[in-house]
């Protein structure tokens, strides 16, 4: 079953057509990095997956709820799809461990020993164990991502939508929240639609990359024909050039 | 002074107890009251907030008395039999409730609204993400305004005295017109609003400063 399907998805902020017949799939266990030029709809995009952000036409699918249908209610949606932020977003008033606590345990009514013993495993897992008891503004920015990438994961997802994890982080913690990020690509058959322009992550992990602009998805390619062949579309190839020569 | 006190102090004890209590039960009730129209009022949801809005509006925009006069004459007229002391706490509640949601509302929009996001993106719905993470972060950077409006609920308790409420007001009232000693009278009185208001200020700076 794919995991994310839009069908025509139209997306208008008031009068602007911020989404303009979106037509995407993605599969179950696919890892897809989205890019483009600031202000095409990225984060837009990505919003609408789990209903942050409403659309106005067409059908979207996901984890087999339709979000256009009014009666679906988008909490069942991100019970399941957990989201990363540009900005880390860790709740600023909950240590660290009761960050990567708190959902599980009222959302999913998890034991608490239970709950405890998997955040930690979780922590140990981003490798920020000996921050537990910390407080989010104590933590620099890399480790803040990494904890919230935890937080998401102690939902037991089937699909975690990223939005600029890294461009927030200083150079040399970018890498740390990348490593997490391939880690759980390789090792586990989670689903990801990453936003991002670290077009080494593409490389390593994605399977697929999309460019859009202006709204649109111009182009949809499968990594090798991204990287080694030439996307077809005339812009996405000036983008790439630009984002490779940069890095 | 010291004679008004000594003399009248049954009396002065039980305005004071009537104070007390019915500014306890208005602080409690239009705490909740209040945070919950705030709610309203940034909810999603349209027509929560226009029902938000206009409670607000309504009741912060009318004069205390009018709403507690409102209750006193107008519920036993149609409903029930009410005392001066019900009329005038459901009054100063209502009254009070208005000014908390402006207080809380703009505590709540001071709070980044990652955070909410953050919190439904985890799985929370709405209400649990105000519960366990917007509100708490909102009630510290309110601390300093709502401590001022608990001070003013007190000192508008005095409001009963003009329904038979039996507070310290009223007590002072009375006293002064029986002994016509009115200016040692309401001295006194001045002073027992002062041991309540004076501690409830300075335990809000105190929250104001633990919480920091
Ligand atoms: N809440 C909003 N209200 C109105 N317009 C919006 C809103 N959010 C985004 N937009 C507009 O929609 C367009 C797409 O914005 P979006 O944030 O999705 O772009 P993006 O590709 O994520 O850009 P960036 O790389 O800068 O993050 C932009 O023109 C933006 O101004
Ligand atoms: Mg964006």
């Amino acid at each position: 079953m794919s995991m994310i399907e839009f069908h025509d998805v139209q997306k208008y902020y008031g009068d602007f057509h911020a989404l303009k017949n979106i037509n995407l799939t993605v599969e179950a266990g696919e890892t897809v990095v989205l890019i483009g030029p600031s202000g095409s709809g990225k984060s837009t995009l990505i919003r609408t997956i789990n209903g942050l952000e409403p659309i106005q036409k067409g059908q979207l699918i996901v984890n087999g709820y339709d979000l256009a249908d009014k009666k679906t209610d988008p909490n069942k949606i991100r019970k399941n799809v957990g989201m990363v932020f540009q900005h880390f977003n860790l709740y600023a008033n909950k240590t660290v461990l009761e960050n990567i606590m708190l959902a599980p345990k009222i959302v999913l009514k998890r034991p608490d020993d239970e709950n405890r013993e998997f955040a930690m495993k979780l922590l140990d897992k981003v490798g920020l164990a000996n921050k537990a008891d910390s407080y989010p503004r104590q933590l620099s920015g890399g480790q803040q991502q990494r904890i919230a990438i935890a937080r998401s994961l102690a939902m037991k997802p089937k699909c975690l939508l990223f939005d600029e994890p890294t461009s927030a982080l200083d150079p040399e913690m970018i890498d740390d929240v990348l490593n997490v990020m391939k880690d759980i690509a390789r090792d586990s058959d989670m689903t990801m639609l990453v936003v991002t322009h670290e077009m080494g992550f593409a490389r390593e992990v994605g399977d697929r990359v999309i460019f859009m602009a202006d709204g649109e998805i111009l182009e949809d390619d499968s990594k090798e024909t991204f990287f080694d062949g030439q996307p077809s579309n005339e812009r996405a190839r000036q983008f790439l050039s630009k984002i490779i020569v940069h890095k | 002074m010291i004679h008004i006190f000594a003399t009248q102090w049954p009396l002065l004890l039980e305005g004071l107890g009537r104070t007390l209590l019915c500014s306890i039960i208005a602080l409690f009730f239009s705490l909740i009251i209040g945070s919950l129209f705030a709610i309203f009022e940034i909810m999603p949801n349209k027509i929560m907030r226009v029902i938000g809005n206009i409670y607000v509006e309504v009741f912060r925009n009318i004069p205390l008395l009018v709403i507690t006069m409102f209750f006193f004459v107008v519920i036993p007229l149609y409903v029930t039999k009410i005392n001066g002391f019900t009329a005038g706490t459901i009054g100063l509640t209502i009254y009070t409730s208005a000014f908390i949601a402006e207080t809380v509302r703009s505590g709540i929009q001071s709070v980044d609204p990652g955070q909410m996001e953050g919190a439904m993106s985890n799985g929370l719905t709405f209400w649990q993400s105000m519960r366990y993470v917007v509100l708490p972060q909102a009630f510290k950077i309110v601390i300093p305004p709502l401590g001022n409006q608990f001070i003013n609920l007190v000192k508008n308790s005095s409001v009963l005295a003009f329904v038979a409420g039996f507070d310290l007001m009223y007590q002072g009232n009375m006293i002064a017109n029986n002994t016509l000693q009115t200016m040692p009278t309401f001295f006194v009185v001045g002073i027992l609003y002062l041991v309540i208001t004076m501690p409830l200020s300075y335990y809000m700076r105190y929250l104001e400063k633990k919480l920091a």
